[in-house]
This record gives C-alpha cells, sequence and structure tokens, in this order.
C-alpha cells in the first residue's frame, strides 16, 4: 500500500530558492538526526512548490545515513483508506504497530484530515507514541495547521511544538536554475533566451513552470527548427513582444505602456507585491538561518568541549522564543562562569574539578555549591603542634635508630623511608617524635603537612559522612605532602576509616608524599587492623621507641626543673633519674609531684623533700622481717586480705601506677 | 514599538514616509496599496483635508504572512508635511523601524526638502534617536516631470544625501521606483534583526 519513495525525489534534485531555504536545510537536518532536530516538522506551501520532493528526499537522506532506518511514506487520504480496511479486517492494531514502529514518518496532504475526527485522534495517538520513543514525524500541508478547518486542537498543539515551515513560490533565480537542471535532465537545448523568458512568466509553482518547460520541448520535438524566445512566449500564449516581458529584478515598466490583459492569455504582468514579498522573506530568512547556524555552531563548539547545551537546543528546537542574540551571549556568559569556578576549584581540589556540575550550564548553582565544598574541604589540614620540637628529643642509645632515621625521612621526605612507623608504649614520646618529624617537614618550601591523631581522623570522617562532605574532606588530606597519623592503632575495628586510610595511603605515596605512623602496638599486632594496611606500613621501617634510659630521664628532668627554678639541683636530678620510670611521662609526673610538694612548703625542691615524698615521711625502714607488706593503708590491719599486696615495691611507684 | 517579538514570533515593522508637502508620501501607499492582495492589506486610513492634504496621516497595514516561523506585518505611515504639522509628524515618527524620505524633486521644493530633511532630524533627535543609526533611505518623487523643472537623482543626491544612503529616483504616480524603495528601506529594517538592536 506504501508508495514508494520516488527516486527521483532527492535533496540533490531540489534547487532551493529563497522561499524554501529554510524548509530545505529544516529537512536536511530531520533526515540527518531523526527523531532530534526538529519534531514534529510541518512543511507547507501551495501546489507545486515541491513539499512532496523534501518530503521524499528526507526518506532518502535518512536510509542513506542509516539503512536500517525503518521509513514509512503515505498521503493522509491512503493513511485513511488503508486504516479503514485494517479496522474492517479486524487489524486496525496491526496497522497501528506498523506506523508507530517505524522511525520516520511522512505523511502528505495533512490538510485532508478536516472534519475527520476519527482520524485526527488516531493521528494525535501516532504522534504521542512515536514522539516517545523518539521517531520523527514529518507532514506536509498546503496550508499552515492553523488554517486547517476543523483541526484538532491538541494536534495543532503538537505540531506547534515542533518546527513550521512554509515554502514560499520561487523567485525568477530559482525559477530559472529549476528550469536550467529539468532542461539539463531532459538532454534538452534551447536558443539562448528562452529559458530566461519562461522564468519571467508569473508561473509561481514549479509544476506550472516544468509543464510550460515540457510544452516548448515538445515544440521542439515536432522538428522544426530550436526556437528563439519570442516564438517560445509565443508557444506560451504570451503575445507581445520581449520588452513587455518584465525584467526578472522587478524594474517597473515605463509608467503608461500596460495594457489590460487579454482574457484567456499568460499575463506578464510585474507582480511587485509577490517580487517585494519575497525579497522580505529572503532577507529574513537569512537573518533567521543567520542566527539559527550560529545557535547550531554553538552548539557544536560547546557539546564538543564536553558542556550540555540543552538550552541552545531547545533554542533551536523550539524556533524563536526569546532573543537569540542574548540567549546565545547568555549562554556563552554562563560557560565562563563555570571554566571560572571549575579553575578555582582543580586549584583547591583536583578531582572535584572533574565533577559534572562543572559541565552544565543550566545548573552553575551546583557547581558553586562544588566550589563552597572544595573551599570548605580545602581548609589547611591540622599541622604538627610546634611545642613537640624535635631538638627537643633527647638521643639515647636505645632511641638514636629512631631518631636517625627520623633524620633521613626528614631529609629526603617520601623516599627514604615511606611510610615511616614509630611504635612503643604508653609515653615513651612517640607523639612527641611524630610532631617533631611534622615540624621539620613543614620548614620545606610549599610543604603542606597533616598531623593529627586517629580518633580525630576517625571523627572528621564521620562528620564529613554526615554532611555528604566526604569528597571535599579527602581533597584536604589529597594535597598534603605528608601526612602523619598518630596512635593508628585506634582505627582498629574502624572499616570505613581503614578504607580512607588504605585509599589515601595509595594516593599519597602515589604522588611521593611522606607518610609517618604512630602506634602503640606494632602494626603486624594490631588487633582488627586490615591486613592491607598493615602491610603497607610494614613495608617502610618500623622502629621502635623504648622506655627512656637513665640518660634520657636525667635529661628530661634537668629541663624540668631548669625550666622551673633555673637551675637543677644535680643531687635531686641524679636521685629522680635514678627513680624506675617505663616512659618520659612516668618522669614527668615525679617532677611535678617534687614541684607540687615545694611548693605547698615554700620551699626548693630537694633530695630529702623527694625522698619524704616519694617514699614516705621516715627514711625506709628496714623491711620486717615475714608478714605481708601493705601498700599503707593497713591502720590497725589489713581489711581484706584479698586487697592486700604482698610485693608492692614503694608508694612512688604505685602513685606512679595510678597515674598512668 | 518592538520590531521583534520572539515570544509571540511576530515580526512588526513600522515605517514612515517623511518628507516636505505635496511630495507624494501619500501616494506611494496609494500605489501599494493597489498592488497588496486584498487579502495581505488592511483598511488604508487616510484622514485628509477638503483640498486633499494629508491633516493626520495615512496608515497603511500589510500583513506577509508567516515568513520563516514569523508573522511579519509592515505598518506603513505617512506625516503630514506641511510645516504646521509637526506635533503629528513627531507622534508618527516614535518607534519608527524605518523612514523614507520622499523628496520633491522640482527645483523650486528644494528649500522644502532641505527644511523637511532637517525637520527630520530634529524630531528624531527629541526621540533620542540618532538618525545616522536609523534605516533610512531616500526617494526622489516626480522624476517623471520635465528635465528643466527637475534635479535628477545625482544633483539630489549632491544636494541632500551628504550620508550617502540608498536612493531611488521614482515616479509614485505611475508606480516606478515605489517597490524598490519600499524593498530597500525593508532590507534595512530587517538587517536589524540579526545585529540584535531591535528598535525599542
Amino acid at each position: 500500500m506504501t508508495p514508494v519513495l520516488s527516486p527521483q525525489q532527492r535533496f540533490d534534485g531540489f534547487i532551493v530558492g529563497a522561499g524554501s531555504q529554510l524548509a530545505a536545510a529544516a529537512a536536511r537536518a530531520v533526515a540527518e538526526s531523526p527523531g532530534t532536530a526538529y519534531n514534529p516538522l510541518f512543511l507547507y506551501a501551495r501546489p507545486g512548490l515541491g513539499k512532496t520532493h523534501l518530503l521524499m528526499a528526507i526518506g532518502h537522506a535518512a536510509r542513506a545515513i542509516n539503512p536500517a532506518l525503518i521509513v514509512e511514506y503515505v498521503t493522509l487520504d491512503e493513511f485513511v483508506e488503508a486504516f479503514h480496511t485494517a479496522v474492517g479486517a479486524g487489524q486496525g492494531e496491526a496497522y497501528r504497530r506498523r506506523f508507530a514502529d517505524a522511525d520516520i514518518l511522512l505523511l502528505d496532504d495533512v490538510q485532508f484530515v478536516t472534519h475527520r475526527r476519527e482520524t485526527q485522534a488516531e493521528l494525535l495517538r501516532l504522534v504521542d507514541q512515536m514522539e516517545a520513543v523518539g521517531g520523527q514525524i514529518v507532514l506536509t500541508s498546503d496550508r499552515p495547521p492553523a488554517d486547517i478547518e476543523a483541526f484538532d486542537e491538541r494536534l495543532l498543539r503538537r505540531v506547534a511544538g515542533g518546527l513550521v515551515v512554509d515554502i514560499a513560490p520561487p523567485d525568477y533565480e530559482t525559477r530559472l536554475a529549476i528550469l536550467h537542471r529539468k532542461a539539463e535532465e531532459r538532454g534538452a537545448t534551447f536558443n539562448p533566451g528562452v529559458l530566461e523568458a519562461i522564468a519571467s512568466l508569473p508561473l509561481d509553482s514549479v509544476r506550472q513552470l516544468i509543464g510550460a518547460l515540457n510544452r516548448i520541448i515538445a515544440f521542439q520535438a515536432a522538428g522544426r527548427a530550436p526556437l528563439d524566445a519570442e516564438q517560445a512566449r509565443l508557444v506560451l500564449g504570451v503575445r507581445g513582444t520581449a520588452s513587455d516581458v518584465p525584467p526578472p529584478s522587478g524594474v517597473p515598466g515605463a509608467p503608461g505602456k500596460e495594457r489590460p490583459p487579454i482574457p484567456g492569455e499568460v499575463t506578464a504582468a510585474p507582480d511587485e507585491f509577490g517580487d517585494f514579498l519575497s525579497e522580505v522573506a529572503d532577507t529574513l530568512g537569512r537573518q533567521v538561518e543567520g542566527w539559527r547556524r550560529r545557535v547550531e555552531e554553538a552548539v557544536a563548539r560547546w557539546e564538543g568541549q564536553g558542556y550540555r547545551t540543552v538550552r541552545l537546543v531547545g533554542l533551536l528546537e523550539r524556533g524563536v522564543d526569546a532573543d537569540p542574540a542574548a540567549a546565545l551571549a547568555g549562554f556563552v556568559a554562563d560557560i565562563e562562569r563555570l571554566q571560572a569556578l571549575q579553575a578555582e576549584v582543580a586549584a583547591l581540589a583536583e578531582d572535584l574539578a572533574d565533577d559534572a556540575a562543572f559541565r552544565n550550564p543550566d545548573a552553575i548553582e551546583v557547581a558553586e555549591e562544588a566550589l563552597v565544598r572544595a573551599r570548605e574541604g580545602a581548609s589547611p589540614p591540622p599541622p604538627p603542634e610546634s611545642i613537640w620540637a624535635f631538638d627537643d628529643l633527647v638521643e639515647s642509645a636505645g632511641n638514636r635508630l629512631a631518631l636517625h632515621s627520623a633524620r633521613e625521612t626528614v631529609a629526603h621526605p617520601g623516599s627514604a623511608y615511606n611510610p615511616f612507623v614509630i611504635t612503643g608504649g604508653a609515653g615513651v614520646g612517640k607523639t612527641h617524635l611524630l610532631h617533631g618529624i611534622g615540624n621539620l617537614l613543614q620548614e620545606a618550601p610549599g610543604a603542606v603537612v597533616a598531623c593529627l591523631n586517629a580518633r580525630d581522623f576517625t571523627d572528621e570522617l564521620v562528620e564529613a559522612v554526615e554532611r555528604d562532605r566526604v569528597a571535599p574532606w579527602r581533597a584536604r588530606y589529597r594535597r598534603v605532602s605528608a601526612f602523619l597519623l598518630d596512635d593508628v592503632q585506634l582505627v582498629a575495628g574502624k572499616e570505613r576509616t581503614q578504607e580512607e586510610l588504605f585509599l589515601l595511603f595509595n594516593h599519597l605515596v602515589e604522588r611521593g608524599a611522606q607518610l609517618v605512623f604512630a602506634s602503640s602496638v606494632p602494626p603486624g599486632a594490631i588487633d582488627g587492623f586490615e591486613e592491607r594496611l598493615a602491610s603497607r606500613l610494614l613495608g617502610g621501617l618500623v622502629v621502635e621507641l623504648p622506655a627512656p634510659e637513665r640518660e634520657v630521664r636525667q635529661a628530661v628532668i634537668d629541663r624540668l626543673l631548669g625550666a622551673r627554678y633555673g637551675k637543677a639541683d644535680p643531687e635531686l636530678v641524679s636521685y629522680l633519674a635514678g627513680r624506675p620510670a617505663e616512659s618520659v611521662r612516668a618522669v614527668q609526673a615525679l617532677v611535678q609531684r617534687i614541684d607540687a610538694a615545694a611548693e605547698a612548703r615554700h620551699v626548693e625542691p630537694n633530695v630529702a623533700l623527694a625522698r619524704e615524698v616519694l617514699e614516705g615521711a621516715a627514711p625506709p625502714a628496714p623491711r620486717p622481717a615475714g608478714g605481708p607488706r601493705t601498700s599503707g593503708v593497713t591502720g590497725a590491719g589489713f581489711r581484706s586480705p584479698e586487697k592486700s599486696v604482698l610485693d608492692w615495691p614503694d608508694i612512688g611507684e604505685r602513685l606512679i601506677e595510678e597515674w598512668r | 514599538m518592538s520590531l521583534v517579538n520572539f515570544t509571540t514570533r511576530e515580526i512588526t515593522c513600522k515605517i514612515v514616509y517623511y518628507g516636505p508637502g505635496r511630495s507624494g508620501k501619500t501616494t506611494n501607499l496609494q500605489y501599494i496599496y493597489g498592488r497588496v492582495p486584498e487579502g495581505r492589506r488592511g483598511r488604508m486610513v487616510s484622514l485628509a483635508t477638503q483640498s486633499d492634504r494629508t491633516l493626520f496621516f495615512d496608515f497603511l497595514p500589510i500583513d506577509l504572512g508567516s515568513i520563516s516561523g514569523f508573522t511579519t506585518r509592515f505598518q506603513l505611515y505617512t506625516v503630514p508635511g506641511q510645516v504646521y504639522y509637526n506635533a503629528t509628524r513627531k507622534l508618527v515618527l516614535q518607534g519608527a523601524d524605518g523612514v523614507v524620505f520622499v523628496a520633491d524633486s522640482q527645483a523650486r521644493r528644494y528649500d522644502d526638502n532641505v527644511e523637511s530633511l532637517q525637520n527630520l532630524q530634529e524630531n528624531l533627535l527629541a526621540q533620542g534617536v540618532d538618525i545616522r543609526q536609523l534605516p533610512l533611505v531616500y526617494q526622489y518623487n516626480k522624476q517623471d516631470l520635465p528635465g528643466d523643472l527637475i534635479l535628477n537623482p545625482d544633483e539630489l543626491d549632491d544636494a541632500l544625501n551628504f550620508r550617502g544612503v540608498r536612493s531611488f529616483g521614482a515616479d509614485c504616480l505611475h508606480g516606478q521606483g515605489v517597490f524598490e524603495t519600499l524593498k530597500a528601506i525593508s532590507e534595512l529594517v530587517l538587517q536589524r534583526l540579526a545585529a540584535g538592536s531591535p528598535t525599542a
């Protein structure tokens, strides 16, 4: 039933004139991008101006681009007739499906839909179905949609939502070009001026024009000599001399020479208004096409750069519903704003700059939010505390390895020992060493050093998760040149923290940043610590800080007392250094106790006071033979045998233990 | 008046025929009226005095139909040429998208032409419009009169057209040059569409 697309009706056979420029451009766009460019496309023109030609050309061109496309061409009358037949045969649904499944539906002469309410309903359903699946619909009519009598309002709205283009009658130049093309196709040759004479006739339908040409060809084929221009005019029924035929440019003839047209003859009177209309259409078409082209170029340009161009495409699809120059300028301004935002974000957090928000000029506020997030995330990470100076660490035989390798780490960050892991019991100086390293690393120009406790690291992550700010939080640490984490054993059992730490570790190592960790438990022995993290920490250098030796204790006490009283009593220093202490912190506690007692009694700290405070009021008495030694709360005896301590060294050590 | 309404997809061009009294402005419109198909033209409004001089103005609306998706309308106005109707001229000139200056080619009307041209410039300036920025063409009417009575287009160009705008010799009574003038001013007006500077 479906008429085959005529092989002659292709784009290359369509002469584009001023009046058909827009229609031809729209038709090409539809053929090249069916379902996206203009949908539906509605072409209207008086009969014989090339509607059907363009319709079929769309089908040919679309198939040439994609042979798999299903193209249906049908005139409205055939559409109606076939539908009635199908419904009569109980095949209505199959008929509907056939058109709904088409990729491109070309429907000719829809003006005949007038007063056919059922057909209009069917057509409306079809349009909706096809649009839903991206199918292209092209309609033609001999009048604008609004002029089609009793045209369904909904259908009218659908059609108006696409692109409605008219084809104006060809101007002189176009008529002449058409005649040249047709003569060439026919292999006919003419005397000079013949085609011009035909083109000068006020025939504004291409069919009429070709009919006139056919007549001339027929006369010539009759065997006589080729016609000249004058004879051609006579053949076509135009009387008078060549001077009576208006010149093509529309220059009016001399006044007073006009004569009344003879009934039945083809009048050659100049159509001044038609010429005027044609020129206005030409000018306007060029202007409209001009901005349309600019918008299309802008779409191609910005899409090529990855930006969303929905706004511009909408402008093309809807037709002119806004000042195109202003719309274009606004779009470009938005792109520039996005680029500025993106550049700022990239400087703060490189990974955030890839956000799709920076490609969507219709959602600049999202990009601005991303910048805010980046700024938040880009606040400096916590630095090492300056009170923990590396030089304050007292070197001893026990910590020499740790301090030496720490210096090496500082001297060659990211390459000497990476990661550098410090282990050791509580209070041995891990935190001091960690921050001390951090302070030295921070002295390098441009260095960004993050130094924090694992507990704070987890707390920050939890807050970032709560506020949906994980990306900027990550970015904050990923840009550091050194990352130092204290008490890493505290991340044990915290899966998300370990996950983030793992990612951060890999990122920083890849970037050559230095990592330093401190842990009270050797990495391989932390319970609940992921193997992948433990193995990475063990892959660096793990050093252990031992309990402070006497020389370290002495140095610490000397420094503390010196700082408090200007000069430390060497005997007191020696006495205190001789006291057992498992950590520097314990040594500091000893000094603080002596200091507090001396202050209470308004005396300088001395050995006697220290002995009294640390060992009791009386000088140490000989240990009574036999019998339990109590913790000093026995009084008249001990209250409970279970609570008695049988082997308690002395009160000072007990207090230190309690302090811990 | 807005030249282009992108929302309603309408283009309305207001073209004013300006010039000294009896130069042929109304004749231009009458000729155009006679050539526009009935369905395309509105009623030509012409308020004339008893001696057939334009008292207020002539108005001819022309509907060009849908062009490139725009409903396109031209509104052609004339102003009364007589010196004492300047208030009316100012009124009509308001919101003009383009002006056709119709000069009388008769040598004896030379001063009237100059005076009218100056008046046009002053009236535009009073409305904040620079005549150099407004689409403008000249039409030298009555070129059909005997040569010894008129100045030819070149002479009139020398005398009046110091801005070098497009000019046309015309015989409006018989239509010569009427549509050429209209086409030229229309083209200039429509070209402003591309420039994105519709006349406010």
